[in-house]
């Protein structure tokens, strides 16, 4: 019954429509599709029923839609957060606002960050001004599991309804994370780990008597049937792991259980290993110029992974775990900004401007096999578009209009308003607080 | 008890001796034996600097856009330095001989960059807890240590910070757990054996101050004082008092001699900032807190000389300009904790409007190899907000003014002759998210160059790991 129930309530958060998509015509644009090719100029972007019809030159305003001429301006599709805890955070160090971890809680995989996305949270504005339309939101583990649940697709859209797709994918972490929820030790990680898929099929063959086994249980009914999606590859299981080693020892996890949907998170070392992963045809959505080794997991780090990997086909998209990743995506422009800086660094390897462009929109949408819907300006994906003033990766740029299913979003944050309030710091006829 | 007296009596013995003190000005008659002399009674200067510049050719970098690190800009220019300093900036320098001469064509040229804020080798990478020395979390006062007793100067940080981020000088604070949490150290970025080889020559020590939330959550948590902000506020008002008196009692004593009083570290430090001598580095975010601050260093007679993390220091850019106290920010940091919780990206642009004295920081390992990036954030948000800053105005924010809040800005900071030979060519304009250090000189030595693997430090720690010697 309560099963039943949530599944109609996540049906109904799929079919929401937007509330003012309107048919949208961008003329006279510097086109970025986001699939990894360059701009193209005199370009016109079509929005119809909240999703792109069609992009690129040669492309016809539509008969009665509202047409903007861009003036020669850059339009691509809105940056899609490759990993992210937006919109459950509000500010990591109160307590109350922060839903990404539960400590306390006898569940773990269970765990859904999805009915938590508050799309009123500020770091959601900050960053739809600029420029960043969609984000994959991951809960946190905590001490005692190495799973952390069940993350969702949002959009960034001014309304009620952010959830895109709840129940995207579980994460987990590996490694150092991982060993340390686990117990103590990476054997401890990978025995958890093969514990949870044995009991998941356990939990498949019975799950009228999986409820019964009591105490004896390592893993809750709930947590079972939460990974079962995960074990018959229907999500995907993105894993957090950073060390060569033990990014092999992961994709071996697919010689035991050959429907899994592997997707590795961070990766910092990947690129010692990258025809491994190119091999096994695992995505990775990895930290983009994470150049320190901040812990023995990370001894290999070199901005250049990511540039590597890519070179090795590695289909790879940028996150930012552990990087301020409840407030910040928007920093996800400047890091493949960097990367394409890469190439003029001898012995680096670096990103082309499109193939960079394309890591924070439709390769992290590949890696979750959502590129489909999300990530680039090939018809038929929502319809999230961004006009900007110049090159998105550079320093400086804005985003001028900003769209997300098609909708054309408020460009004003909590930050912008007290920017207004302080422009003039000084005192007036009246105090601040009257000022608004 | 009576071993730690003698073991500090007799420095104190030494230390006499060996500076020659002068004799008091007009020994008081009831004094047993003469003063030592102002600032004579104790070494000041017990780890000294060993810093030694590294040799580097003549050379001249022609046909470049300078910033100067002053506010100057010369399009076409050319920088010539020699033995380290620089010798002359200017359009039109003709090499003499034996002068290596680098053409700079589309590239920019300005003095390295300067980090007042950074934790590099006392929270280094790796992040373990063994390397971990960056908080003496003991007790809210902890003036008595000295963060160049954590540095170790084989963070692979250092390294970083220099090849990408084109930095050459570098404060290292303390953390901010404590409200006075102990005296910074301001270093070359230059690889070491040791911490002092790194030490800027004559730079002053900084006391790292702390507001708000970090004191009262650590030492609240504890169920200990400060809980508050206004326990905060209390325990830093009891020992600046404290530091009022042993400062008189040491002043006198060093002018009119007697017994000399007893020795407490602690109190060494905030008599030195007393007198001018240590410079305040204050953690702080809210304005609130910084106007209760300034006002709080004129009830005991010292001078803030920067806010750092100032997150909300644009609310009070008028107040921090009359006080003649200076912000150091970061370009979009936001709402980590609930003091961040007011950032603007315009921070930096409004105390640059106000005229206040403003400067970029990083606190953070990663932000410290892009500082110029930030910068170049920092102020397009001010030009898109209506306020126009010109690249080089933009460039005092990570060169003189930060060498002036450091105390160094008569000999690093900008492109001017005689002052240190810290420069970077950057492959670009270094405003541009494109652009990276292509060759960095510190004092005059080529110490990176993109073209040349053999010009990559590799810290202690990287040799003979995976990755060695790589591009990072």
């Amino acid at each position: 019954m309560i099963k039943t129930l949530l599944l109609s309530a996540s049906a109904m958060l799929a079919i929401a429509a937007p509330a003012a998509a309107q048919s949208v015509a961008i003329t006279n644009a510097k086109v970025v599709i986001g699939d990894g090719t360059g701009p193209v100029d005199g370009g016109t972007v079509v929005i119809r029923d909240g999703r792109v019809v069609a992009a690129g030159a040669g492309v016809a305003a539509p008969a009665g839609a509202r047409v903007i001429d861009a003036g020669g301006r850059w339009v691509t599709p809105g940056i899609f957060a490759g990993f992210t805890r937006m919109g459950i955070i509000e500010i990591d160090a109160v307590e109350g606002t922060n839903d990404s971890s539960a400590g306390s809680s006898p569940f773990n995989a269970a765990l859904d960050v999805a009915p938590a996305v508050n799309p009123k949270s500020s770091p959601l504005a900050v960053n739809r001004l600029e420029g960043v339309t969609r984000a994959v939101v991951a809960p946190d583990n905590s001490k005692g599991s190495i799973f952390a649940g069940q993350g969702a697709v949002i959009d960034l859209g001014a309304d009620m309804d952010p959830v895109a797709k709840p129940r995207a994918f579980q994460f987990m972490e590996y490694g150092e994370a991982g060993a340390r929820a686990a117990g103590g030790s990476r054997p401890a990680a990978f025995a958890m780990l093969k514990n949870a898929l044995f009991e998941v099929r356990d939990y498949v063959r019975s799950p009228a008597s999986f409820a019964d086994r009591g105490k004896d249980a390592l893993l809750t009914r709930a947590d079972a049937e939460a990974l079962v999606p995960v074990v018959q590859g229907r999500v995907p299981l993105l894993v957090h792991v950073e060390r060569g080693s033990d990014i092999l020892t992961i994709l071996a996890l697919k010689k035991d259980v050959s429907a899994l949907r592997l997707v590795l998170v961070g990766a910092t070392e990947g690129w010692t290993v990258a025809r491994e992963i190119a091999a096994a045809g695992v995505p990775v959505i990895a930290s983009a110029i994470a150049d320190l080794p901040e812990s023995f997991e990370q001894l290999a780090a070199t901005q250049s992974n990511i540039g590597r990997m890519k070179a090795a086909g590695v289909l790879v998209g940028i996150g930012t775990i552990n990087q301020d990743e409840a407030r910040q995506a928007r920093w996800e422009k400047q890091y493949a900004g960097n990367l394409v800086a890469l190439g003029k660094l001898p012995g680096a390897s670096g990103l082309s401007w499109g193939e960079a462009f394309a890591t924070i929109t439709s390769r992290p949408a590949e890696a979750l096999g959502m590129a489909a819907e999300f990530g680039s300006l090939k018809p038929g994906r929502h319809g999230d578009v961004v006009i900007w003033d110049g090159d998105p990766l550079e320093i400086g740029t804005s985003a001028t209009n900003v769209f997300i299913d098609g909708v054309e979003q408020p460009m004003t944050s909590r930050q912008t308003r007290l920017r207004e309030r302080y422009w003039d710091p000084k005192e007036g006829a009246l105090p601040k607080a009257y000022q608004h | 008890m009576s071993r730690p007296v003698l073991i500090l009596a007799s420095v104190l013995a030494l230390a006499g001796c060996a500076e020659n003190a002068p004799r008091a000005r007009s020994a008081s008659s009831e004094a047993a034996a003469p003063g030592p002399g102002k600032g004579k009674g104790y070494s000041h200067d017990p780890f000294p600097s060993t810093y030694r510049a590294y040799p580097g050719a003549p050379t001249l970098l022609t046909n470049v856009t300078i910033l100067d690190g002053e506010g100057g800009r010369i399009d076409n220019g050319a920088v010539l330095f020699r033995d380290g300093k620089i010798v002359e900036v200017g359009q039109g320098l003709t090499p003499g001989a034996g002068v290596t001469v680098i053409d700079g064509r589309n590239k920019y040229v300005t003095p390295g960059v300067i980090d007042i804020h950074s934790h590099l080798g006392d929270y280094p990478s790796p992040g373990v807890e063994a390397l971990s020395d960056g908080n003496e979390m003991t007790s809210p006062v902890t003036p008595e240590v000295w963060a160049e007793h954590s540095v170790w100067p084989q963070d692979p940080g250092f390294g970083r910070a220099l090849v990408n981020g084109g930095v050459t000088t570098l404060q290292i604070l303390p953390g901010s757990a404590n409200l006075f949490g102990g005296r910074s150290v301001t270093v070359k970025n230059v690889y070491a054996r040791t911490m002092q080889a790194m030490k800027f020559p004559g730079a002053p020590y900084g006391l790292k101050m702390a507001c708000g939330e970090n004191p009262k959550r650590v030492y609240g948590g504890k169920g200990r004082a400060p809980a508050t902000r206004m326990g905060n506020i209390a325990v830093d008002r009891q020992t600046w008092a404290k530091a009022v008196e042993y400062k008189r009692r040491w002043d006198k004593y060093e002018d009119k001699g007697g017994e000399a009083p007893s020795r407490d570290l602690a109190m060494d430090t905030l008599r030195g900032v007393l007198e001018g001598e240590i410079l305040v580095q204050n953690h702080c975010y809210r304005a609130d807190e910084m106007a209760v601050v300034m006002d709080m260093a004129k009830e005991f007679g010292y001078h803030v000389t920067a806010f750092h993390h100032a997150v909300e220091a644009y609310k009070i850019a008028d107040l921090l300009k009359a006080n003649d106290t200076c912000a150091a920010v970061w370009a979009d940091w936001y709402g980590f904790k609930m003091e961040a919780y007011d950032a603007v990206n315009e921070n930096l642009a409004i105390l640059e409007k106000e005229g206040a004295c403003a400067m970029i920081h990083s606190d953070d390992q990663n932000g410290i190899q892009r500082l110029n990036q930030e910068v170049a954030k920092a102020r397009a948000s001010g030009r898109k907000a209506g306020f126009d800053i010109s690249e080089a105005a933009a460039w005092r924010w990570l060169a003189i003014n930060p060498a002036k809040a450091l105390g160094i800005a008569d000999r690093t900071g900008s492109l001017k002759p005689g002052k240190m030979a810290d420069v970077v060519l950057w492959n670009g304009n270094p405003f541009s998210v494109y652009t990276r250090p292509q060759m960095v000189w510190v004092d005059g030595a080529l110490l990176y160059d993109a073209n040349n693997p053999k010009l990559r430090p590799v810290s202690d720690f990287e040799l003979g790991q995976p990755g060695e010697g790589d591009v990072k």
